[in-house]
C-alpha cells in the first residue's frame, strides 16, 4: 500500500517535473498562459463579428476548452517523453503495479490543465471585462478541476495510442481540433448537426462547459450536479479505457517486441 | 540568373522534404481545418450579413499562416540540430539565400492548406467558389506566400538565439490570425491595434486576397504585400549578418 502510494505521488510528481527538462518558463508561460488568452480573444471577436453569442460565451468554452493543450499533450509525452529518453522499457519491466504507475502521472496533469483553465478565465475576464459573480467563483474552480479530470482520462487513451504512433503531437492537435469543435465551447450545441451535438455528449468538456456558463449565470452548484456527475463519467470512462489500452499495448509491445519501434 | 536557380532548387528540396514531414506536411495542413471549420459554423449560426465566402477565405489564409508560423521560427534552428549548419553557413552564398527558400517552402504548404480550405467549406458547407477576379486572385495569393516566406524568414533569423524558437513561432500563430483581419474586420479591434496590423504583411495579402475574390481593387494591397515582405527579407538579411558576426565572435555557432 504504502509503496503503492509513494509511486502514485512521487513517481507521479518526478515524471511531470521531468517535463520541466524541456517545459522551461519559456515553454510554459507563452504556450499555457498568454495563448489560452489569445484563443478567448480569437473566438470573442469571431463571435462579435458573426453576430453570435456573448463575450462570457466564449470565454467560459475557450478557457476550459483549453486545458486540452496541457493535459493531452503531457499524457502523450507520459510515453513518447520516456521513450524519446530511452527510460521507457526500464520503466515498463519495473515489477511496479501499473494503476499507480499511470494514474500518479495523471495527477499533476488534472493539476496544472485546471490551473491553466483558471487562469485563462480570470485573466481572460479581466481583458474582455466580463463579470463573474463572486458566489460563483468557487463553483468555478470545482468545474475546472472536473474537467482536468475528465480530459485527462482522454489524455490516458492518447498516451496508450503513442504507444503505437510515433507523431503523437499531431494526434494531440487532431484531438484538439475535435474538441474545439464538438464541445460547445464555440459553438452553440443546438446549431450543429445532431449526429455531431450526440456526439459531443461522450466528448469531456462538453458538460463542464455547459455548468460553467450556467454559473456564471447565476446557477448554483446545486443545479448543476447532474452536468458535473455526466462529466466525471466521461472522465472514469475515458481513463479506464486509457488504462486498459496501456496494459494492451505494454502486452502487445513486449510480445512482439515493438515497444522502441514507434 | 543563378541566384533564381539557387533558390529554386532549394525551394523544390525543401518543399520535398516538408511534405514528407508529419507534422508540417500534414499536421500543419489538418490543424487549421478545425479552426477553420469551427469558425464556419459560428459564422452560419451567426446573424453577421458577413458571407460564408468572406469567412471561408479568411480562415484558408489562417491555414496559410499556420503553415509558416508555426515552423518557420525553428527553420535555422532545425538546421543546428541536423548538424547541417555550418555546413550552410561557409557556403560561398550569403546564408539569407540558403534559408529562404526553407520558409518558401513553408508558405508554399500555404497554398495547400489554402485550397484543402476553400474546398472542404464548399464540400462542406456548401459556400459557392465564386471568384471574381481569378487572375487577380491568383496573383494576390503568390504575392502572398512571397511576402509570408520573407516574414518566416524574418522569424527563421531573429530566433535562433532562443533554444524554444519553436514557441516563439507557434505564440504568433493566433495574434497574427486576430488582428490582421482574417475573421475580424479591423475596425471591429481597439484603434491602438490597427497600426500594428498595418506594418504586418498578412494584412495585406488577406485584403488582396478577398478584394480580388470579393470584387474590388486587390492592386494597391497587393504592392503593399509584396513591399512589406521584401522589407522583411532585407531586414532579416541584416540580421543574418548580425547574427553569424556574434555566432562566429563567440564560437557558438552550434550551440543549442
Amino acid at each position: 500500500m504504502i509503496v503503492s502510494a509513494r509511486i502514485f505521488l512521487v513517481g507521479g510528481l518526478t515524471s511531470f517535473r521531468a517535463l520541466f527538462y524541456w517545459l522551461t518558463p519559456w515553454i510554459y508561460v507563452p504556450t499555457m498562459l498568454i495563448a489560452p488568452i489569445f484563443q478567448i480573444l480569437l473566438f470573442a471577436y469571431i463571435g462579435r463579428s458573426a453576430g453570435l453569442e456573448s463575450d462570457e460565451f466564449f470565454l467560459i468554452g475557450n478557457a476550459l476548452q483549453y486545458a486540452a493543450i496541457p493535459c493531452l499533450f503531457a499524457m502523450a509525452q507520459m510515453v513518447g517523453g520516456e521513450r524519446y529518453q530511452n527510460t521507457l522499457s526500464a520503466i515498463l519491466v519495473s515489477p511496479a503495479p501499473r494503476i499507480p504507475l499511470f494514474f500518479g502521472r495523471s495527477l499533476p496533469v488534472v493539476l496544472n490543465g485546471a490551473f491553466v483553465s483558471a487562469f485563462s478565465l480570470l485573466v481572460g475576464a479581466l481583458v474582455l471585462g466580463v463579470h463573474l459573480p463572486a458566489s460563483s467563483l468557487a463553483p468555478l474552480a470545482l468545474v475546472v478541476l472536473i474537467a482536468g479530470f475528465s480530459c485527462t482520462g482522454l489524455g490516458l487513451v492518447n498516451a496508450a495510442a503513442s504507444l503505437r504512433i510515433r507523431e503523437n503531437a499531431v494526434l494531440s492537435n487532431v484531438i484538439f481540433g475535435f474538441l474545439l469543435i464538438f464541445t460547445g465551447a464555440n459553438v452553440p450545441l443546438d446549431t450543429l448537426p445532431s449526429w455531431m451535438s450526440t456526439t459531443a455528449q461522450g466528448l469531456p468538456f462538453t458538460h463542464a462547459i455547459k455548468a460553467a456558463r450556467e454559473l456564471a449565470a447565476g446557477a448554483s452548484l446545486a443545479d448543476v450536479r447532474g452536468l458535473l456527475a455526466a462529466e466525471l463519467l466521461v472522465g472514469a470512462i475515458y481513463g479506464i479505457a486509457g488504462y486498459l489500452l496501456l496494459r494492451w499495448f505494454e502486452v502487445q509491445s513486449r510480445r512482439y517486441a515493438t515497444l522502441e519501434r514507434s | 540568373m543563378s541566384v533564381l536557380r539557387l533558390v529554386a532548387v532549394a525551394w523544390y528540396l525543401q518543399f520535398k522534404m516538408i511534405m514528407r514531414s508529419p507534422f508540417d506536411g500534414f499536421g500543419n495542413v489538418l490543424y487549421p481545418l478545425f479552426f477553420a471549420t469551427t469558425a464556419l459554423l459560428v459564422f452560419r449560426a451567426g446573424a453577421s450579413p458577413r458571407t460564408l465566402l468572406y469567412a471561408a477565405l479568411g480562415a484558408a489564409v489562417m491555414g496559410m499562416w499556420s503553415a509558416v508560423s508555426t515552423s518557420a521560427g525553428s527553420a535555422m534552428q532545425r538546421e543546428r540540430w541536423w548538424g547541417t549548419l555550418e555546413l550552410l553557413v561557409v557556403a560561398p552564398r550569403h546564408f539569407s539565400l540558403i534559408m529562404l527558400p526553407a520558409t518558401l517552402g513553408l508558405a508554399t504548404v500555404g497554398v495547400y492548406n489554402l485550397a484543402a480550405t476553400l474546398l472542404w467549406g464548399h464540400f462542406v458547407f456548401g459556400i459557392p467558389l465564386t471568384i471574381t477576379h481569378p487572375l487577380l486572385f491568383a496573383l494576390s495569393v503568390v504575392g502572398t506566400v512571397l511576402a509570408f516566406g520573407g516574414l518566416g524568414l524574418l522569424f527563421a533569423v531573429s530566433f535562433v538565439r532562443f533554444r524554444a524558437a519553436w514557441v516563439l513561432g507557434n505564440f504568433f500563430e493566433y495574434p497574427v490570425w486576430l488582428i490582421c483581419g482574417f475573421l475580424v474586420p479591423l475596425a471591429l479591434l481597439p484603434g491602438w491595434v490597427r497600426p500594428i496590423s498595418w506594418v504586418l504583411a498578412p494584412t495585406w495579402g488577406m485584403s488582396a486576397i478577398r478584394e480580388s475574390a470579393l470584387g474590388g481593387r486587390p492592386l494597391p494591397d497587393l504592392l503593399l504585400c509584396l513591399g512589406l515582405g521584401l522589407s522583411y527579407v532585407g531586414v532579416a538579411v541584416l540580421v543574418t549578418n548580425r547574427v553569424l558576426y556574434d555566432a562566429r565572435g563567440r564560437g557558438t555557432l552550434s550551440l543549442t
